[in-house]
């Protein structure tokens, strides 16, 4: 029976704490932080870095399925796993989906994907969400950015799905309709009592009911809840031990939408021991409950970044209103710049593998590895006798750098480096997430993968650099 | 590998305008002032002139830039374009078309006019590309050769800063000796190091400025140059280089260099049979987009000592005086880059210099100078290195 392979996770390198949103509306309180998506980054972007994680010691080309789940999507109309698929060099054969629409996407894509990896191989589920609420509104405080990101299979499965259980129920909590960016909620005792507790009730006893388990047989317990207080609630109510609950990590990332429990539940595998039965539980319109049991062969999971690595890993924005112009929820004044062109997308197509999975060449002849790619080589100037050969998991250095104030960015100055490659090659490309006075010519760096600008409504994805977290 | 034209073409007039914000003029304004001023400088009449070269990035496509508002009468005129090169490019094409033979007398005149655009600094617009390429600014890329000539050399970010600093209050110095500059005034060095910054570690006073400007020059071959004056500038060496982009892909370029920068001096050198520039060059101008590009330039052109260039800067070699006065005119500094212009007003500095025109930054009897043009980014660029003098041989 397929389970799940592998995990990864990914939580963006900024940190925005509750005291400062509150504070730039006069008002007291708020505690915890939430973790916040830099301007170029989005459910796409993160979802790649989840994959990559989930990734570790793992190819792309076994993989017979992508599957995204986010309710923030770039396109209303156009898909994205698909550009998931592409920044991650998976293969031409290869069945694509998006799962979209609700908060439990991210459970009905796990399920999808165990069944797709029964029928037909490796398939790979990452979940990314980047919502936003309206300024000074519950939503902004409570909302986080963050994706995590599972290799399903039938082979090597560190926890196989026991049984699961779902319900399902045409039910208004919260929505957003088309165009509309920001959440919007019914009155939260409405939603509690008659939409999220019920369903999450049902769920959890039809699974364990199935298999005759009582409560107290599961090592953890992985719940979806809308904030804290909720969660504590729902716990309560389900007869849970604290020491059983995974933690929401609404203090430190906030509630991830769709994400939420795919990095929940890779925070539980990064401790869980062979024979843990670990109860997942996604809700949003129904609830889908999974039990899952840890094998043997977690012990052999090579070390990856993980929820822990990328908790740990922060800087937190000191002023509101960065955050706001990340969010693009500001009207800021235009640069005195030429505003960005739409790319082409010919263009783009042509040289998608360079751009979206960094695959530049390397000469067959005398080896120089080199980006962009090239059909006569830069060293021996042999036409046509080059290969693939990818950039973005080799290890990187600075070779020089400027710190550009006169780019127009959300996030200025903007710093561009000359990045070398270990092995060969260099890219001359922007950085991200940066401090400009820790840079310096020598300095480790890692590739990242960004959309770079939005214009005409066409996105545009691509690499940059940024300080190894 | 070019011949060299070994004197057979001399330039038997020149014109050059005011650089600066001419809110009041179009850019085909600026293209009669230098044209016209260059025809008389010669002594000749529209009717006379066989053919037309003219250089713009961006102020107009094709000829008729120039034709039209020249009513140059059916005559050729052939646009041309490479970049921050493109005057001396222009120069280099009208050249070569009076050696060949195919015509007498010939024109290049180069314009840009940069403050129609609403934006402070120079704005190039592209094809269609799939948009990945980095969104740099110019002072950014070229800010790339700062730390790393900085600490291949030992220098620290101060020292660094200084020398930079050294050779924009040069240049500025210069620039307020010479009424067609854009800034005429000098600028005392913390005044520069303090400037804000635009792309660390270069600040405001580390970039040239932007202007319009127009500058011509008439051209023909040396055998004829007599009946037109006593006195022409004969050319001695015309080189253009087109790197290939291999600093951007290869790991063995370290941004203290420009590659394209040595490749066209020697090519010059050769032209011209010089092997001391040093000793040899009595002036140049050279293209000082940004300082840190004048400092590499310095070493790429042989002027310096590889990592002893910054030493120079501080010794004073390249002021006005020194044993090699470098953009005695002001440079790129004191007259902005109108892009099409720009070659062709460092070849007015070297004929006013020669002519003792030069006024109070007139050089003690200079025989031979250069003029070095460069246009792209310092991992793939294109460079221009003219040689003139004005004695034969």
């Amino acid at each position: 029976m397929a389970g799940i392979v592998s995990y990864g996770a990914y939580i963006p390198y900024h940190r925005l704490s509750r005291r400062t949103i509150a504070e730039a509306f006069g008002e007291g309180g708020g505690t915890g932080e939430k973790a916040v998506a830099n301007y170029d980054e989005d459910s796409v972007s993160m979802a790649v870095h989840a994959g990559l994680d989930a990734l570790t010691g793992l190819t792309t080309a076994q993989l017979a399925a992508v599957y995204l789940a986010t309710t923030t999507a770039p396109y209303a109309e156009k898909l994205a796993a698909t550009t998931v698929a592409a920044a991650l060099d998976c293969p031409a054969a290869l069945r694509t989906a998006d799962f979209t629409d609700t908060l439990r996407a991210g459970t009905t894509a796990l399920l999808a994907g165990l069944e797709t990896a029964a029928q037909r191989g490796p398939v790979l589920v990452c979940a990314a969400d980047c919502r936003i609420g309206g300024a000074q509104g519950s939503f902004e405080k409570e909302l986080g950015d963050a994706a995590a990101a599972f290799v399903l299979g039938e082979e090597d499965v560190i926890a196989r799905l026991v049984d699961v259980h779902s319900v399902s129920a045409d039910f208004i909590d919260q929505w957003r309709t088309f165009g509309e960016r920001t959440v919007r909620a019914w009155e939260e005792r409405f939603i509690l009592a008659e939409g999220y507790f019920p369903q999450v009730k049902a769920a959890v006893e039809g699974v364990l009911t199935k298999d005759s388990l009582t409560p107290d047989r599961l090592a953890k317990v992985v719940l979806y809840a809308p904030n804290a207080r909720a969660h504590a609630a729902a716990v309560k109510m389900l007869g849970f031990k604290p020491e059983q609950v995974q933690d929401p990590l609404l203090e430190q990332v906030g509630n991830a939408g769709v994400a939420s429990v795919p990095l929940m539940l890779a925070a539980a595998l990064e401790e869980a021991k062979p024979g843990d039965l670990i109860l997942v539980v996604g809700q949003g319109q129904g609830s889908d409950a999974l039990l899952l049991e840890v094998t043997e062969a977690i012990v052999k999971l090579p070390i990856r970044r993980g929820v822990k690595g990328h908790l740990d890993s922060k800087k937190t924005i000191s002023n509101y209103t960065t955050y706001l112009k990340w969010k693009n929820m500001l009207a800021v004044e235009a640069g005195r710049r030429p505003q960005r062109k739409r790319p082409s997308v010919p263009a783009m197509w042509r040289n998608q593998r360079q751009n979206l999975a960094l695959v530049g060449s390397r000469c067959t002849v005398c080896g120089t590895p080199q980006y962009p790619r090239q059909r006569v080589c830069v060293h021996c100037k042999t036409k046509d006798a080059m290969e693939p050969y990818a950039f973005a998991d080799k290890p990187a250095r600075i070779a020089t750098y400027t710190v550009d104030y006169l780019t127009v960015s959300p996030d200025p100055p903007t710093v561009f480096a000359v990045v070398d490659f270990s092995g060969g090659g260099r890219v001359i490309c922007e950085m991200t997430d940066v401090e400009p006075e820790r840079l310096d010519i020598g300095m480790e760096v890692e590739m990242t993968f960004r959309r770079l600008y939005e214009a005409e409504g066409l996105h545009n994805y691509a690499w940059k650099a940024r300080m190894k977290r | 590998m070019a011949k060299g034209l070994a004197d057979r073409v001399s330039i038997v007039g020149m014109g050059c305008t005011k650089f600066g914000e001419h809110w009041d003029k179009s850019a085909e304004d600026l293209l009669l002032e230098a044209t016209y001023e260059a025809l008389h400088d010669a002594g000749i009449a529209p009717d006379d002139v066989d053919a037309y070269w003219l250089g713009t990035l961006s102020s107009g496509k094709s000829g008729l830039t120039f034709s039209v508002p020249m009513k140059s009468d059916y005559k050729p005129v052939t646009r041309v374009e490479n970049y921050c090169a493109t005057g001396s490019e222009a120069f280099r094409n009208a050249c070569y078309a009076v050696a060949s033979g195919a015509y007498d007398v010939v024109v290049a005149v180069g314009v840009e006019k940069l403050k129609d655009s609403g934006y402070s600094g120079l704005v190039v617009s592209g094809g269609d590309t799939d948009g990945t390429e980095p969104n740099m600014t110019a002072p950014a890329a070229f800010s790339f050769l700062a730390p790393a000539y900085f600490k291949k050399y030992g220098l620290d970010a101060k020292t660094g800063k200084e020398v930079l600093a050294r050779i924009a209050w040069k240049n500025h110095r210069n620039g307020a000796l010479n009424p067609k500059a854009q800034f005429q005034a000098e600028v005392p060095m913390e005044k520069i190091i303090r400037s804000p910054l635009v792309a660390a570690p270069l600040s405001v006073f580390d970039c040239s400025g932007v202007a319009d400007g127009a500058a011509a020059a008439v051209i023909v071959r040396t055998e004829d140059a007599q009946k037109f004056r006593p006195d022409p500038v004969y050319v001695k060496a015309l080189s253009v280089v087109a790197g290939y982009g291999h600093g951007r892909l290869h790991q063995d370029y370290d941004f203290t260099t420009i590659r394209e920068n040595v490749a066209a001096a020697q090519d010059a050198y050769r032209q011209a049979g010089i092997t001391n520039p040093r000793r040899e060059i009595d002036l140049a101008e050279v293209h000082d987009c940004f300082t840190p590009t004048e400092l590499v330039i310095y070493e790429d052109l042989g002027f310096s000592e590889r990592g002893e260039g910054w030493k120079d800067v501080m010794n004073g070699v390249f002021d006005i005086g020194g044993p090699l006065p470098v953009n005695p005119d002001g440079g790129l500094k004191s007259f902005g880059h109108p892009v099409g212009a720009s070659g062709l007003r460092m070849l007015y500095e070297l004929w006013l210099q020669f002519h003792g025109k030069a006024g109070k930054r007139q050089l003690d009897n200079p025989k031979l100078g250069l003029t070095h043009n460069l246009g792209g980014f310092p991992w793939q660029a294109v460079c221009a290195v003219t040689i003139v003098g004005k004695e034969l041989g």
